[in-house]
């Protein structure tokens, strides 16, 4: 699903260079959960927004599901891409305070031109899933920080894409709540969806089938948990 | 197609920022309002000055003998030219395209015109039938000095409304009644009314001959007025020099002395008021636009605000795959809203001001001669409607290129 080969990227920062992936060789198969840790400022952050094709990368080749990800792709390019193929959730949730909960996760939706009526069907059948279906009409200041994070998966899912990424999803979530979200993911994950999330907890990084360490910019170890 | 997402986004943009987005509008609506009051202001200006043209006809030759400063022939300078019924008859007879013309005399000194015990002061002109057409003098009841008039010398007159009320009331029927000019009993045979000033309804005419002849005058004129048809100014200015030279031999004075006869070229004159007019509007064009352009550069600057205010929103978007062009007509519809909006309404109150202002000329019959019908017409409301939107879409395209430019994940982080 996703094939890295030697990808580098650095920073320039005044008259510094900062090389922050040294060379990053990478292979995901289609249905993994793979969690990727590492201290901060191991790269964890730049890698996974090169995997979201949210940061170009300046040298190395880049496939997503067999699609060549070119460095130079444009802006529109990068984001029908983005929209297809790659569901995104943040630690801090990043939600639209403005809109209601199943607004929110219909909004990739409205980047494919899909009709408003329609687009609200499919939220609710998403927010269904995450347990938030009678919370569809309340704003995210009104919801829990789980339940926010579970309407945040909802919007990563309601384009069916082929890869889940997370960044550091609970990083602003109570244990409880952090477990709750993580077993969405495994719901997610098993049927079929290939789910990277990113973290610096054991615990969490646990619960998924692979771990992948990243030190200094390139790939440590890659460990398979057992279960 | 409707979009309920853009709409509400707009709306949401507005609402959260009442007072920013107030100001904002409030200087595009003084820009386009300015610009709709001077544009009212220049055409009631202009409209006056065109009704006063109205007053006479446009394409016509005044002239009055003067002085001359040249000697010529022997003839020392510094000789007074007068004006007769024989430079009439020669215009008259030797310049085809003239095809009114009259003379005009003023009879002399202070003098009431008396009706039975009333006694009132106007002004008298004694002139030729063509008078009626110089002036664009309206018969409404009987009519205007005639050739037999003239031929005959007989004692009648014709009188403005404004004398005949001032007589004989607004009931009375003044034809046929007589006024005493000058110990000499004149009949009404005709009642006008003028369009341009009211004070050109305050006059008496009377036939040139016969005033000539009860002040013992030798046939002597004051001024001379004339009509050239269709000329154009060229045309005019030639017919001009020609009768220039014809009354030069006549009073042997040098044809290129321009004190021994003045000359007014109506429309000459009337070429160079919309000359004059063209600039004056070009200027109130300047000052409008200049300050709708204050107008949409604050747009401007408030749609930075909102740029900036939205970047984490704007960041989160591009993750789930806004695209640019999403982005950028996302900010720009925003911004043409505000700008058509706000100038808009901008529009309307300029007009209704304009219209308020022209209502209220109109029911005290204000008479002031520097200000008439001030009026926008029907297309100006629709160019200024599309330059709204391009202003708007102007305005919103430095933010909407600068929202594209913010990277997705520093925004998020923020």
């Amino acid at each position: 699903m996703i094939k890295l080969k030697d990808i580098r990227k650095s920073y320039t920062t005044g008259f510094n260079e900062l090389q922050v992936l040294k060379g990053i060789d990478l292979e995901i198969e289609a249905g993994e959960f793979v969690s990727i840790m590492g201290s901060s400022g191991s790269g964890k952050s730049t890698l996974l927004n090169i995997l979201g094709i949210l940061d170009d990368y300046d040298s190395g080749t880049y496939h997503l599901d067999d699609t060549f990800i070119d460095k130079t792709l444009s802006q529109k390019q990068a984001a029908l891409l983005r929209n297809r193929f790659i569901g995104f959730v943040f630690q801090s949730f990043n939600l639209l305070n403005f809109k209601t909960a199943w607004e929110n996760v219909a909004l990739p939706l409205y980047y494919q031109k899909v009709n408003r009526k329609e687009r609200q069907g499919i939220a609710l059948d998403y927010l269904e899933r995450v347990g938030l279906r009678e919370w569809a009409d309340h704003l995210p200041t009104q919801l829990s920080g789980g339940q926010q994070q579970r309407v945040a998966i909802a919007r990563a899912l309601i384009t069916k894409p082929k890869v889940i990424l997370a960044d550091e999803p609970t990083g602003a979530l109570d244990s409880q709540t952090s477990y709750d979200v993580m077993e969405i993911f495994k719901q997610v994950n098993d049927e079929g969806i290939t789910v990277v999330v990113v973290t610096h907890e054991n615990d969490i990084a646990g619960m998924s089938k692979r771990i992948i360490r990243l030190t200094d910019g390139l790939i440590g170890e890659s460990v398979v948990n057992e279960h | 197609m409707f979009d309920y997402e853009k709409w509400q986004e707009i709306f949401n943009s507005i609402r959260r920022h009442k007072l920013r987005t107030l100001l904002t509008a409030l200087s595009v609506w003084w820009g386009i309002f300015m610009l709709v009051i001077l544009m009212g202001m220049g055409n009631g200006l202009q409209n006056s000055v065109e009704h006063n043209f109205k007053d006479d006809a446009i394409n016509s030759l005044w002239m009055w003998p003067g002085r001359t400063s040249k000697p010529y022939k022997g003839l020392p300078a510094g000789r007074w030219i007068r004006f007769t019924n024989e430079d009439y008859d020669l215009v008259k007879n030797q310049i085809e395209q003239v095809d009114n013309i009259t003379g005009r005399y003023y009879p002399r000194g202070e003098f009431a015109i008396k009706y039975k015990e009333k006694s009132l002061s106007f002004d008298i002109r004694a002139v030729h039938p063509g008078h009626q057409f110089l002036e664009n003098t309206i018969v409404t009841n009987g009519r205007f000095i005639n050739d037999k008039d003239i031929e005959e010398k007989r004692k009648v007159c014709v009188i403005g409304k404004i004398v005949a009320e001032d007589f004989f009331g607004r009931e009375m029927d003044p034809i046929g009644e007589y006024l005493s000019i000058k110990g000499v009993k004149f009949q009404v045979v005709g009642v006008f009314y003028d369009e341009g000033h009211r004070r050109e309804m305050q006059y008496v005419y009377t036939p040139i001959t016969t005033m000539q002849s009860v002040e013992s005058a030798n046939g002597r004129m004051h001024m001379m007025m004339m009509t050239v048809g269709n000329a154009s100014i060229a045309e005019s200015k030639f017919i001009e020099a020609r009768i220039r030279s014809e009354l030069a031999v006549r009073h042997k004075f040098d044809p290129n002395d321009r004190e021994a006869i003045y000359i007014n070229n109506e429309a000459e004159n009337y070429e160079e008021f919309q000359m004059v007019f063209r600039v004056i509007k070009a200027f109130l064009w300047f000052v409008g636009i200049g300050s709708i352009i204050a107008g949409v550069i604050g747009v401007s600057n408030i749609m930075l605000i909102v740029v900036k205010d939205r970047t984490k929103e704007i960041g989160i978007r591009k993750a789930i795959g806004a695209t640019p062009g999403s982005i950028i007509s996302m900010i720009l519809q925003e911004s043409i809203f505000l700008t058509s909006v706000a100038g808009y309404i901008g529009v309307i109150s300029g007009f209704s001001l304009i219209y308020l202002l022209n209502y209220i000329l109109v029911e005290v019959e204000f008479d002031f001669e520097y200000f008439r019908d001030p009026e926008v017409d029907f297309m100006t409301i629709l160019y200024a409607l599309i330059f709204l939107v391009i202003c708007g879409a102007l305005a919103g395209l430095i933010p909407a290129l600068q929202a594209v430019r913010i990277n997705a994940v520093t925004a998020m982080k923020g």
